[in-house]
């Protein structure tokens, strides 16, 4: 039985479509990605299996629960870390664990061999306020939180924005340790990069799902040759790269603009057209999850 | 289950314990506005200075000045010239000039008798605070009155309040004012923080069931309500003097009803309301207003015009107001004022209801 099985899934805020008939299925065990922009539908979808939002159609179920019919057996299985959730900023670390322990009917202690891991790194500070702890550790505090009852499904709702590079990556092996002890996991997130650290990702855009696949066999579909080139004057080179012979597209990716060229490209033939452009540099590149999901979105 | 409401309970009092500023203001709020509208801001007679022109000074003159001189609300500064009259005046060295006609023992005489002639006395005041000019004139025309005529017309007796002591007035309406204030106000932008920061969101998913989310706010609000409730009867009995004759009890009782009023009030509010700015907007426009306006604590209701008369009955503060005024200071027993006990507690059942189905488990 999976985890988490989404059939056709649509919902609209007036006019906005913010999800149109989506459809996938989570593994048990699974630690499944959702990787979108802003406005992608990620936090409606979450709201949606929290049982907080109502679907306009199509169904869900966890753990072989409907979404609808059987809300409440639902809301005691998942641990469910709202996009904005910050705790409460007054209480202390302590008191925010308490709480949460007492507002699902548990023992912090029953479920300490689950939080240790996590909660023990912020335990030195149990009795500092919430809101003066960093924003790394308010994250071990809120995934804690989330934690206390045990549940089998946890719903992440961008856990990691706003937070730094070193909390981040400290956060995903958290979530690889909770994976192996066998809870699945949903995750959202708008950054790439954390895309492989997932074992099935989604690429999503404007309430669609663009693909779903591993983060490697996201990037295998990525089948044209992928250059990088650079030059003094960025801009037009833009511009003279787009309309170049055999570039099916060209976009500024970070330092460089990458290429995306079908078989007819040639690398010295495109470096004399651009021969005008000082210090012109082309590198051979492998596509990332960001390339596909371009190249999915442009589709 | 009993376990996590204590939790809920103790945490929405850490809340609050914690702000303590807000803590602050709850507290000082209501004994400022006490103090201030006991004291500073009355309408009532209170040392007004008084001088008296009198071209004959006859032993009925002089015992009328007596009078005058020993009432604790006038201040006699003597005797003047009826040209110094306008200066005195103008400078604010007195209030109000009492001129007596130099044939006033035989017009108070005429008068007694029932003889038509003209006025035996004039009263000249300063008008410019109109409030304090017109009740200054009616209580000297009391005291002169003591003996000039004997017969006249009207007899006035003003009861409950015979100094027209203004904060017997505002002291039920200092009371309607605070409780909403405290109980609808802060209730209300408490559960809206609370989906503001998205833990809402999490408290909603919860297994906890909304109407316990709600009572364990409620709860502290509460106490803090009934605390200010004490406060403001002792500053009231002992501060200000307010006579509670009709039992400290009753009034006690019918604000505990009126807390619970604010308290659902609030919560309606807050279901509204998205943002904690616009619980605050909405708890200004349309419970702070009504309530200056429209329930009788600054303008008398009679006075409104028919149409706010109308909408006036819709306001919760006023029959709580009217009902507090009856005993506090007319000494009915709770009883006498049955009718805005029903109305107040038809008012509680129907808001709580409202909100409570308004209040679900989801988002929308």
């Amino acid at each position: 039985m999976n985890a988490i099985t989404i059939d056709n899934l649509s919902k609209s805020y007036g006019k906005v479509k913010a999800l149109d008939g989506i459809s996938f299925e989570v593994h048990r065990g699974e630690l499944f990605g959702l990787i979108g922009p802003d406005g992608a539908g990620k936090s409606t979808l979450f709201r949606l299996l929290a049982t907080l939002l109502n679907a306009d159609s199509g169904n869900a179920l966890i753990d072989g629960y409907d979404i609808v019919k059987h809300y409440r057996e639902i809301r005691s299985r998942i641990g469910y870390m709202p996009g904005r959730f910050s705790l409460y900023h007054d209480l202390s670390v302590e008191e925010n664990l308490n709480f949460f322990a007492a507002l699902f009917g548990v023992k912090v202690e029953e479920s300490y061999d689950l939080i240790a891991p996590i909660y023990s790194q912020i335990e030195p500070f149990r009795k500092r306020r919430a809101g003066k702890l960093s924003g790394g550790m308010k994250q071990k505090l809120a995934l804690s939180c989330a934690l206390i009852h045990r549940p089998s499904v946890l719903l992440l709702d961008e856990p990691t924005t706003g937070v730094d590079a070193v909390s981040r990556s400290e956060f995903w092996d958290m979530l690889r340790g909770l994976k192996e002890r066998g809870i699945t996991i949903l995750v959202s997130t708008p950054y790439m990069d954390e895309a492989s650290r997932c074992d099935r990702i989604a690429l999503c855009n404007e309430g669609r799902i663009l693909g779903i696949d591993t983060p490697e066999g996201i990037v295998r579909g990525f089948d044209a040759p992928l250059y990088g080139i650079r030059a003094k004057r960025m801009f037009k080179l833009l511009e003279a790269a787009r309309s170049a012979e055999g570039v099916v597209d060209c976009y500024p990716f970070g330092e460089y603009h990458h290429l995306v060229t079908d078989n007819s490209f040639s690398e010295e033939r495109f470096a004399e057209q651009m021969h005008t452009f000082e210090g012109l540099c082309i590198e051979r590149l492998e596509p990332t999850i960001e390339d596909m999901f371009i190249k999915l979105m442009k589709r | 289950m009993r376990h996590n409401f204590i939790s809920f309970v103790k945490k929405e009092s850490l809340h609050i314990l914690r702000d303590k500023r807000t803590m602050l203001i709850v507290m000082l709020i209501p004994v400022v506005l006490m103090i201030l509208f006991g004291f500073a801001i009355s309408t009532e007679v209170n040392n007004v200075n008084v001088a008296v022109v009198a071209p004959n000074r006859t032993d009925s003159v002089s015992d009328a000045v007596d009078r005058l001189a020993h009432n604790d609300y006038f201040t006699f500064k003597g005797y003047i010239a009826a040209d110094d009259i306008d200066t005195l005046l103008r400078r604010g060295d007195v209030g109000a000039v009492v001129l007596f006609d130099s044939d006033y023992d035989r017009l108070a005489a005429d008068l007694a008798a029932g003889i038509e002639s003209r006025p035996a006395i004039q009263l000249i005041v300063d008008a410019s605070n109109v409030n304090t000019a017109s009740s200054a004139t009616a209580y000297l025309q009391s005291i002169l009155l003591g003996t000039a005529t004997a017969q006249s017309m009207f007899e006035t007796r003003m009861l409950f309040n015979p100094q027209m002591k203004s904060a017997y007035n505002f002291v039920p309406g200092i009371m309607g004012l605070i409780f909403i204030l405290v109980c609808a106000m802060m209730t209300s932008v408490s559960i809206v923080r609370e989906k503001e920061m998205g833990s809402m969101e999490v408290l909603l998913v919860s297994p906890v069931r909304p109407v316990k989310i709600i009572l364990a706010k409620m709860i502290p609000y509460f106490a803090i309500s009934c605390i200010v409730l004490i406060m403001i009867l002792l500053l009231a009995r002992y501060l200000l003097d307010v006579p509670m004759s009709g039992g400290v009890w009753g009034i006690f009782s019918l604000s505990l009803l009126y807390l619970l009023l604010s308290l659902s009030l609030g919560l309606l509010v807050s279901t509204i309301a998205r943002t904690q700015m616009a619980a605050l907007l909405v708890s200004a426009m349309v419970m702070m207003m009504p309530i200056l306006m429209l329930s009788g604590m600054l303008f008398p209701i009679e006075n409104l015009p028919k149409f706010f008369q109308v909408v006036s009955n819709i306001v919760p503060a006023r029959w709580y107001i009217d009902a507090v005024r009856k005993m506090m200071i007319q000494g009915m027993p709770i009883v006498a004022v049955w009718k805005n006990c029903v109305i107040l507690l038809s008012m509680t059942v129907v808001l709580l209801g409202v909100s409570l189905k308004k209040f679900n488990d989801k988002l929308e």
